[in-house]
């Protein structure tokens, strides 16, 4: 039998096969992208090219915030070839284990071989440096430049806030930030995040077979980076390192604000710590370390805590009144402290000796007549539901009970109760100006943060408006702040009835004042002390002030907790912060030194 | 004798020859393309693949001169020798080998290895076409078939033991020489429907399915169900339109037919799902483009088909392809060398590669048809088929269309055995054929 004409339908199998394939490349080289645009997606490499963080300057051009180089060591899986562990350990400071996990990492979902994932974070210059030369030798190995912020003055930390790796939340819902991007987290950092961040870059690259990265296309389709608009911050850097000084081993916070223009000079809350602690690899174990501290350091009790404001109410009150009709300077009371309790020796002042010597009972009725204006006879419930009405929409317009319209992030608000708030308590009509009278005294249900106390020293000093605190005065060298920050807002206090609140204030750093303590040889500073109570522990003191007092260029608030008298504590604080900003010295060594030496975190 | 050693070597085909150096020394190039590297530029480097291959060409361009020197009768006469010979070493490498990504499959000489596998199937070819030109050898006879399954069968038997699957495979080439010299067509067409059949029972055993009444079941039993179906309506196709005298032969064929497909069918599943060890497994899958549990297991293919399809209809450019530059395709410069060849010669570079290799085996073929000796012609189909099997493997396994099975490319991947074997493989059979003019057998 003859099989010769079997040699056609081989020929034919191995020509089929050979079509099959040859269409089969047809398809994945010419007719199908797909497998092209993968390759393309794996060797050209579309590297984010991330513009450097703006830089923070103090108001006197002194760097704040700046930025320093670290790296990452990568590993890229397929191209490690088999090295010497030992020796590699030993270059890089990883122990064998860590080395084996982060490359069993590396090829984990999800993470693939073919793409980078760090081995060690964040190495600094000099240790990259080290290892950098020898790096050669293990292939697939290889650092990557990152920036990290750093504070060279270590001061502000709260104030200047901080900067982290995007979580998962925010990624949600900023859809322009990817996995691995950093981002302002508090203070200015997240509050100009826009501005400090810049625009991303792209550069397309592809490595030859040399294993250098070459740009696709010739650098046609590379965008560049913009880098990050630099900001000058409000502060004076020496006046705030100044004031954290003098809070040291406290708890409590300094306000200080240049009231003509709302820029805020210092902002201490104490205690507080250097904000190089949140940056890099420790930055995890500090931020923990931190945030179970009993001391509450990440707390900015300088615009967070809500404090009672105590007996600087009572400038409040006066300025209300006045403007109300319901008073006028020469108008008397009688210091009845029967309802009411008071101190010192003094029984019918006017209004200037009132706020000298804080009289209660003087501004219990001070408020009585705001509040019982006889506006409704018939019933004084009634009557005092208006007046109340009238009195809160006077003390609102001092900034009291709403937010600041500030730009550091996470103000609190206050509290200036209402007739809304104090029908909900006890019920409509079931309460009087004899259920609320603590309110006149700054006690009672206010509540009113330490930048709104400094705030009211602003209206003071401007005598009538203030301009919404803010940390930044440029935006970019030689820039502008925010226009909200241009605005300024009116108390509706005509300026007449200041003169008699600045004059007791002058009085009460003046000679037998309550905060004679903070008297200076050649500036006037106007003030008023507060000591709110806070049993069973120590009382609060609380000082709010300007000065100079006829051209002010700052106004401060300073509470510090359980210290007793605002005039032994809170007012040579603001005393030695004003001569500090004003003169750059300070005069009083010895008052300096007692207050540096003062310890009150146990209290 | 002198004077007829040297009419025979002007017969020699030198188109076969053109070709055979054109494979090796474009292959040597795309060896050292895919193997390159930047501190080794040197191409002769021995420290490089490059190198070394090309200590390897010249080896093998030795032999191939001995071999034209050499005897025809001689591969003949020796055929049983030979065979031995390479039988004895495939069992020596499992007592005294050295054991490669899990297979004893490498005789270790210093730094280099030497793989029988490669060499056997020239003891194969010769035995088997020996055996087949012998007087009384017929396929029609259960005992010629018995016999050759014997010779083609215990050394692959012996390479399973290693165990490399993929050399095994491409002793199925040798069904095609039989096919030539006799051996029913049946046998293809039902290899064929075994793996289509195979290839059902695969994807649909490795899921489970939602039956009426009976529930969440394996896959598989919905093929069982479509056989059972197939076989019914066919039936009452025999019982109304064949005319009777014919239909109990048909009833047969059908009943058994059925009955085979249904055991195939399950065992192959079984086989699949329980007896193999998983990354054969996840092979099989990543061929058949199913899901695979562990995260990589397909990396192999899909970078050698992102390979492939990165070089468009021009390619790269020579020295130039960023998946090949950039080792995305792990130990390219071997198996995956095909890969190397498409990204940087592009479409048209693989059908110029394709298409030489079409026309080696195809002249082969008819150069063995032009044999007056029946063992030459035998050889011949040994050698094209050999070759036809592993075109047919390796460049499917770099497309997709063939499961991840390390086999070379003749004369194009890197490795001293695989060269050296395909060369005396293809040199014995030109040397036969420069001699066929001077038997007359």
């Amino acid at each position: 039998m003859n099989f010769d004409s079997r040699r056609i339908t081989i020929i034919l199998i191995v020509s089929v096969i050979g079509i099959i394939y040859a269409l089969r490349l047809l398809s994945l080289q010419v007719i199908n992208d797909e497998w092209k645009n993968q390759g393309v997606a794996l060797t050209e490499k579309e590297v984010i090219v991330y513009p450097s963080r703006g830089l923070i300057y103090d108001r006197k051009g002194r760097l704040l915030v700046t930025n320093q180089t670290v790296y990452d060591l990568m590993v890229l899986p397929k191209d490690v070839k088999p090295f010497d562990t030992t020796a590699f350990c030993k270059l890089v400071g990883l122990s064998y284990e860590e080395l084996t996990s982060g490359l069993k990492k590396a090829v984990s979902w999800p993470n693939v071989k073919y793409k980078p994932s760090p081995i060690i974070k964040q190495m600094t210059p000099p240790e990259y440096a080290r290892i950098s030369e020898e790096l050669y030798k293990y292939p697939g190995f290889f650092g990557t430049p990152r920036t990290l912020r750093i504070y060279p003055q270590s001061i502000g930390a709260l104030l200047l806030g901080d900067v982290a790796e995007i979580d998962k939340g925010e990624l949600e819902q900023k859809p322009d930030y990817r996995r691995g991007d950093y981002i302002g987290k508090s203070g200015i950092e997240k509050a100009y995040e826009e501005e400090l961040r810049g625009t991303r870059g792209v550069r397309y690259v592809f490595r030859d077979n040399l294993g250098i990265e070459r740009n696709v296309a010739e650098g046609k389709l590379d965008v560049a980076a913009v880098e990050g608009t630099d900001l000058i911050a409000t502060i004076d850097a020496e006046l705030q390192r100044y004031g954290e000084e003098l809070m040291q081993n406290k708890r409590g916070c300094i306000v200080a604000i240049e009231p003509s223009t709302g820029e805020v000079l210092a902002l201490v809350s104490a205690p507080t710590y250097d904000p190089n602690l949140l940056v890099g690899r420790t930055r995890g174990n500090n931020f923990r370390a931190l945030n179970s501290d009993l001391q509450k350091p990440l707390f900015n009790r300088a615009t967070q805590a809500q404090y009672r404001p105590g007996s600087i109410f009572k400038l409040a009150q006066s300025l209300t009144a006045l403007q109300l009709g319901t008073i006028t300077p020469q108008t008397r009371i009688v210091c009845n402290r029967g309802i009411i309790g008071c101190h010192g020796s003094h029984s019918n002042d006017d209004l200037e000796m009132a706020i000298v010597h804080s009289c209660n009972p003087y501004f219990r009725g001070v408020m009585q007549r705001v509040v019982e204006g006889d506006r409704d006879p018939s019933s004084r419930f009634k009557d005092a539901r208006i007046g109340l009405d009238i009195w809160q929409g006077y003390i609102k317009r001092f900034g009291f009970g709403s937010n600041l319209k500030t730009d550091i992030p996470g103000v609190k608000t206050g509290l200036v109760p209402g007739v809304s708030y104090y029908d909900k308590w006890y019920g409509e009509l079931q309460w009087a100006y004899s259920t609320i009278y603590s309110l006149s005294i700054g006690e009672g249900e206010m509540l009113i943060t330490p930048i709104q106390m400094c705030n009211l020293a602003c209206v003071i000093a401007n005598r009538g408006w203030y301009v919404s605190p803010h940390t930044v005065k440029q935006i970019g060298n030689g820039g502008k702040p925010r226009d909200e920050f241009l605005v300024r807002y009116d108390t509706g206090i005509d300026t007449a009835h200041f003169r008699v609140v600045v004059d007791a204030m002058e009085k009460v750093v003046g000679p037998g004042g309550t905060a004679n303590r903070a008297k200076l040889k050649d500036i006037v500073i106007c003030g008023k002390t507060g000591t709110v109570q806070n049993e069973p522990k120590e009382d609060h003191a609380v000082f709010v002030c300007f000065a100079p007092k006829d051209d002010p260029k700052i106004a401060m608030a300073v509470y510090v907790e359980n210290a007793g008298f605002g005039g032994t504590w809170a007012a040579p604080i603001a005393s030695m912060m004003i001569e500090k900003y004003l003169t750059d010295t300070v005069s009083n060594k010895a008052e300096e030194k007692r207050i540096l030496e003062a310890n009150f975190l146990d209290r | 004798m002198k004077n007829q050693q040297n009419i025979t070597l002007t017969r020699v085909d030198w188109t076969t020859v053109s070709i055979y150096i054109f494979l090796v020394l474009f292959g040597w190039m795309n060896i050292y393309s895919a193997a390159y590297d930047a501190s080794h530029p040197f191409i002769f480097d021995f420290s490089k693949e490059y190198g070394r291959q090309f200590l390897f060409i010249l080896i093998s361009f030795f032999l191939a001169l001995v071999m034209l020197y050499m005897e025809g009768d001689f591969f003949n006469k020796l055929a049983l020798f030979i065979y031995g010979f390479f039988v004895l070493l495939l069992a020596l490498v499992l007592v005294v080998g050295k054991e490669v990504n899990g297979a004893k499959a490498w005789f270790g000489v210093g730094s280099f290895g030497i793989q029988p596998s490669e060499f056997s199937k020239i003891g194969v070819g010769l035995l088997l076409s020996k055996y087949i030109s012998s007087t009384g050898a017929k396929f029609k006879n259960w005992k010629t078939r018995l016999v050759a399954a014997g010779i083609i069968g215990f050394p692959a038997l012996l390479i399973l033991i290693q165990p490399d699957v993929g050399s095994v495979l491409t002793f199925v080439a040798f069904i095609f020489v039989m096919y030539r010299e006799g051996l029913s067509g049946n046998v293809l067409i039902i290899g064929l429907g075994a793996i289509v059949f195979g290839v059902l029972s695969i994807v649909s055993g490795a899921g489970t399915i939602d039956f009426p009444f009976f529930g969440e079941q394996n896959g598989i039993y919905l093929l069982v169900v479509i056989v059972t179906i197939l076989a019914i309506l066919g039936i009452v196709f025999v019982r109304n339109f064949i005319v009777p005298r014919n239909r109990k032969l048909l009833y047969w064929i059908i009943a058994v037919s059925t009955v085979a497909s249904l055991l195939f069918s399950l065992s192959v599943s079984y086989i699949v799902e329980n007896v193999l060890e998983s990354h054969h497994r996840e092979r099989i899958y990543v061929m058949l483009s199913m899901p695979v549990e562990r995260e990589g297991a397909d990396y192999n293919s899909q970078m050698a088909k992102i390979t492939v399809g990165s070089g468009g209809v021009f390619g790269q450019g020579y020295l130039q392809g960023p998946m090949t530059q950039n080792n995305y395709v792990p130990e390219q410069w071997t198996d995956f060398i095909f890969s190397a060849v498409a990204e940087e010669w592009g479409f048209f570079g693989s059908l110029v590669l394709i298409g030489t290799f079409v026309l080696l085996i195809i002249r082969i073929i008819n150069m063995a048809e032009r044999q007056r000796s029946q063992f030459s012609r035998v050889y011949g189909y040994c050698v094209a088929s050999i070759f036809f099997m592993h075109l047919l493997i390796n460049v499917g396994m770099v497309i997709g269309l063939a499961p991840i099975i390390g086999i070379p490319l003749p004369f194009f991947s890197y490795g001293g055995s695989s060269l050296m074997g395909f060369t005396l493989l293809l040199f014995i059979f030109l040397r036969l054929d420069a001699e066929r003019l001077n038997i007359f057998r």
